[in-house]
């Protein structure tokens, strides 16, 4: 196998076709973004199959669908656990938090978090959490671009590495600001498709190769070395069995707490539609997770770990490695082109989350002067596409800066749920279920959660001092040079969601302030019931 | 632009509705499922997830050709949460949305009509 397979040209081509698609679509789209409620929540007009099959496409990120194959190409039975993880935390979402939270909020996770509570320090902590959630799933998503295109274009140098990351950036900004949340949801919708059609094609060819039989499938995998047999990547000693469960643990609570998820709840008109959402969702998230379980087995199969960890764009790069193998020049193109388009539907999908954050949670409770008007929702609107473009801008020069590390990306965005589900999932939980719960233990326990968090990664594995690899001869750590870290396991989960679920406890009980019971049955009522939820608009 | 022809629901009426016997049934019903069913596929959930990690052995015993038990109990989550979701659905249709559909109607109409009728709607 040639160092690029395929061809270049093809691959831009088929890429070029997808970004004239959808931003046509964009702009068709955009005709009606005036308030604030169609730009954030596109005007609560979508149905309940339609915002499913967006949260599909939101949620089946570059971590899914390159990340989970080339997990399981590898690591074998131990990438698995990602897609379950990933699957079963719909239910967490589904059975506790989609309805109520699209019952009693407007447009971002901390309307409803500061719902029953004094507004100014919860909705900042609240949208200092979804910054710092969303720009960690961006950076898993910019390296993953990355990768893709070194190993598509060859390309391994700094500047055209850079320049890639640059034109996705550029990509992202202009869906954000042209279209709003009407215009990404679309994008969404397509890129879902198209990744699910994707998937099912190169499901069938894989299968045809073993006349239809798994466990023949699953034989010269196992030949080939990628692993039946749980413990390949964490069976090896007692740190690693812990640091296994630890994901599994962020992996399962984290998806509720994820604010661009949250976010897409409000896209539809009803409490109803919302859980016809997530129904769509985990029957579409679930099917796509069956298919990269033969997709990841099948890499590992047809092309062999070794040759994948040794490729340009490294572990990250089974799924088109795989395509190649099945359908040649025109079948990598496609699917890459796919994947490409999956990491641009997603980075607009959080930027337009972020943005909102800012908008609507810290610039206009800063500046809040009186009711709601339709001038300052236009106002906040205008703050939101401003914040849209720094955000890009950061995230470009952030996303050039860990591109090169080589960490996997599914790996990268665990760390995206294992701060959601420290940061946000308890105070969620609390908010809705929990009548003594305070500011103060909102307060302790957004902080608490983030900081524990964000502090035990920064002294982990991941940014220094982990062994180095011997199948790629480099150390996995963000910084290969230094050694500071002290804290053993790669995922902080295990440690940061327990304490922040018992700092929002501690918070309360030891607050002075009496809990506010008018809102909290207000609340109750509100979820419960959709009494006074916001309703669609009409044009 | 819409305009929003509801009016604001007050904060005694949510407060009269949070105290009624309906809502109260309409929580008992919801938290009944909910609860208990996240208490199930965590608890089945993380049996899954220590097997993989503490019981390698017993998940790497060969079932059928090459697939173990290790693979099996990973597809079953899937089915599990298939189960589980279409299971809520039914309980939310059958159990939860006939109350809440009623209470909201009575709390919208309330506010619009200006109506206060203290819940002794059916006593």
């Amino acid at each position: 196998m040639p160092e690029t397979p395929g061809e270049p040209v093809l691959n831009i081509a088929i890429f070029a076709a997808f970004v004239v698609l959808t931003l046509f679509i964009t702009f068709r789209a955009s005709r009606n973004n005036a308030s604030a409620a169609d730009y954030y929540a596109a005007g609560r007009s979508f149905t309940g199959t339609q915002n499913g099959t967006a949260i599909a496409g939101d949620y089946l990120s570059a971590a899914s669908f390159l990340g989970i194959a080339g997990a399981i190409a590898v690591n074998g039975y131990d990438g698995f656990l990602y897609s379950i993880g990933f699957l079963v935390a719909w239910l967490v979402a589904l059975l506790l938090v989609a309805e109520l939270l699209r019952n009693t909020g407007r447009f971002t996770m901390a309307d409803v978090l500061s719902f029953r509570m004094r507004q100014g320090p919860v909705r900042m902590a609240a949208a200092t959490s979804t910054l710092v959630v969303s720009i960690f799933y961006l950076l898993a998503q910019m390296a993953g671009a990355g990768g893709l295109v070194s190993l598509l274009l060859g390309v391994s140098g700094a500047f055209a590495e850079g320049l890639v990351v640059f034109v996705v950036g550029a990509l992202m900004i202009a869906y954000v600001l042209i279209g709003g949340m009407r215009g990404t949801t679309w994008v969404q919708i397509v890129k879902a498709t198209l990744l699910i059609i994707g998937a099912v094609v190169m499901t069938v060819l894989v299968l045809a190769e073993f006349n239809f039989n798994p466990s023949s499938l699953l034989g010269s995998a196992a030949e080939a070395g990628s692993e039946l047999e749980p413990g390949a990547q964490y069976g090896l000693t007692g740190t690693s069995k812990l640091d296994f469960v630890s994901l599994a643990l962020a992996l399962v609570f984290g998806t509720a707490g994820l604010p661009h998820v949250l976010m897409r709840f409000y896209t539809v008109p009803t409490s109803k539609d919302a859980r016809k959402s997530v129904v769509w969702a985990i029957w579409l998230i679930g099917g796509f997770y069956l298919l990269s379980l033969v997709l990841g087995y099948g890499a590992g199969a047809l092309v062999g770990p070794e040759t994948i960890l040794a490729s340009p764009g490294g572990v990250n790069s089974a799924a088109p490695l795989l395509a190649y193998e099945l359908g040649g020049t025109i079948l990598l193109g496609v699917i890459s082109a796919v994947a490409f388009a999956t990491i641009l539907a997603v980075v607009a999908g959080l930027t337009i989350t972020a943005s909102a954050s800012f908008a609507h949670d810290i610039y206009a409770t800063v500046h809040k002067k009186g009711a709601r008007t339709e001038t300052s929702e236009r106002d906040e609107v205008r703050v939101a596409r401003i914040t849209a473009v720094v955000i890009g801008a950061i995230s470009i020069v952030l996303g050039i800066l860990v591109l090169r590390a080589g960490i996997n990306i599914a790996f990268l965005v665990a760390l995206a749920f294992a701060i959601a589900a420290s940061a946000n999932l308890p105070t969620i939980l609390y908010t809705l279920f929990w009548k003594r719960f305070t500011t103060q233990g909102a307060v302790w326990s957004i902080y608490g959660g983030l900081i524990i968090c964000v502090g035990l990664i920064i002294f982990s594995p991941v940014v220094s001092g982990a062994p180095v690899n011997a199948a790629t001869g480099v150390s996995p750590s963000l910084f290969k040079t230094v050694d500071f870290h002290w804290f053993p396991l790669n995922n902080p989960g295990l440690v940061s969601i327990p304490a922040a679920f018992l700092l929002g406890y501690l918070g309360s009980i030891l607050s002075k302030e009496k809990p506010n019971e008018a809102k909290y049955a207000e609340l109750e009522v509100r979820s419960l019931t959709g009494a006074g939820a916001e309703a669609a608009t009409q044009h | 632009m819409a305009q929003l022809t509801r009016r604001e629901i007050s904060q005694q009426d949510y407060e009269r509705v949070q105290s009624s016997t309906e809502f109260r049934e309409l929580r008992k019903r919801f938290r009944a499922f909910a609860f208990p069913m996240t208490v199930v596929f965590l608890v089945w959930y993380l049996l899954y997830v220590l097997m993989s990690a503490y019981a390698t052995d017993f998940m790497s015993n060969k079932v059928i050709g090459n697939i173990n038990v290790g693979l099996i109990f990973g597809l079953l989550q899937f089915v599990s949460t298939f189960l589980i979701t279409a299971l809520y659905v039914r309980h939310s249709n059958k159990n939860t949305d006939p109350i809440a559909d009623e209470l909201r109607a009575q709390l919208e109409g309330d506010a619009t009509s200006g109506r206060l009728e203290k819940g002794a709607k059916n006593a």
